[in-house]
């Protein structure tokens, strides 16, 4: 769902996160257009609200695990952990994690590719939260999911900070619910503020 | 500076170096690993370790936190956070998708390179480094270099573990940068 239809409409914070964003377009090639989080990061209010918004939603909730993937659930998923109380368990791509791993492999559009997390690092009846900072097909997403269920953990929500229109109306992956800040935008608003 | 030399009165030094885990001959044999992650299992232990960095930078002022793919991204934007910085993300070429700047570094076989979003920092932004660990010192030059290219001012380096013999301190030291870490590598493989 997202957040604005969840309690949060006429924010304020909803809007500055969603301004705060930049679009790439034909990145990575051409007819995409890119929602880059990078200049959220660079707006101290933005960047602890979109935090902040999380965090209200998931304390107290008895979450236990906070799994961000590589690299952008990296950089919004620890602060959520930290605010929360929660261990932060990253999930990367091949052979980056050093010690015994499991591996699960997901559909690209060209090919495949896989996702992998250390082995005891989630225990089975934890409660888990997914962080990305953008969802689009919810194929990493899924693989995500099948990852922590294989341990046996409970997927309590996936949330990023960014869903493209394809969730919208699906707004459950595997059954686990999706929560989403903003919509992606079309057109760039502000270059990089100074 | 490493944290420990202040003594480590309220034990947090010593439960961060506990939580950590050394993973033998990773990624090749005769490397002893120092892997974060069992670290950030521990929240007391993380926190900690964030806490470490914000107490001994919130006085100087910074501007930016550059934090080095990807496991600088996973310390830099809590400090970030809590010091009312900017986050810089320092990637890998090809992933950041606006005009970037580059900076190549040497390895031990080959070089690499890293990125910068032209335009994220500015003259007068007051920046620290952040990675997890230090070795060489290769890649955090590296990151120094293109923070100094945009006219930025790098206050700092800072990361949890340094390995004292691949001698990144000195290797800062000689560009008259500081260096604050909070623990040194072990060797033993730890029981996790």
């Amino acid at each position: 769902m997202f957040a604005e239809e969840n309690g949060l409409h006429g924010d304020p914070r909803i809007k500055a996160i969603s301004d705060a964003i930049r679009v790439v377009p034909h990145f990575p090639k051409p007819g995409i257009m890119f929602q880059d989080i990078t200049t959220l990061l660079l707006d101290q209010k933005a960047f602890k609200y979109t935090v902040d918004i999380f965090v209200d939603r998931y304390t107290d909730k008895k979450i236990s695990v906070v799994a961000g993937v590589e690299a952008r659930g990296f950089i919004f998923g620890p602060p959520i952990a930290l605010a929360i109380g929660a261990k932060f368990v990253p999930l990367r791509k091949p052979k980056k994690l050093p010690g015994e791993v499991i591996s699960e492999s997901y559909v690209l559009e060209y090919g495949t590719d896989c996702l992998e997390m250390h082995v005891g690092a989630v225990q089975p009846g934890e409660s888990v939260l997914i962080v990305d900072d953008l969802v689009a097909t919810g194929g990493t997403l899924s693989a995500a999911i099948r990852l922590l269920e294989r341990v046996g953990a409970d997927v309590v929500e996936c949330a990023c900070v960014i869903g493209l229109p394809q969730v919208k109306g699906n707004w459950r992956l595997n059954g686990v619910p999706l929560y989403v800040l903003v919509e992606p935008r079309l057109t760039d608003l502000v270059l990089f503020r100074m | 500076m490493s944290a420990g030399e202040n003594g480590d009165p309220d034990g947090r030094i010593n439960g961060i170096k506990s939580a950590l885990r050394v993973i033998p001959n990773f990624p090749k044999p005769g490397i002893m690993f120092q892997d974060i992650t069992t670290l950030l299992l521990d929240p007391k232990a993380f926190k900690d370790t964030i806490d470490l960095f914000v107490e001994h930078y919130k006085h100087e002022s910074i501007s930016v936190i550059a934090g080095i793919e990807a496991r600088g991204f996973i310390f830099g934007p809590s400090i970030a956070l809590a010091i009312g910085a900017k986050f810089v993300p320092l990637r890998k070429p090809k992933k950041l998708p606006g005009e970037v700047i580059s900076e190549k570094y040497i390895l031990e076989y080959g070089s690499d390179c890293l990125e910068m979003h032209v335009g994220a920092v500015k003259s007068g932004d007051r920046a620290l480094v952040v990675d997890d660990l230090i070795a060489t010192g290769g890649t955090i030059c590296a990151a120094i270099n293109l923070l100094e290219r945009a006219g930025a001012e790098v206050v700092g380096c800072a990361s949890v573990i340094e390995v004292p013999d691949l001698k990144g301190r000195e290797r800062l030291k000689s560009h008259g940068k500081e260096l604050y870490v909070l623990v040194e590598s072990q060797f033993e493989p730890t029981t996790q």
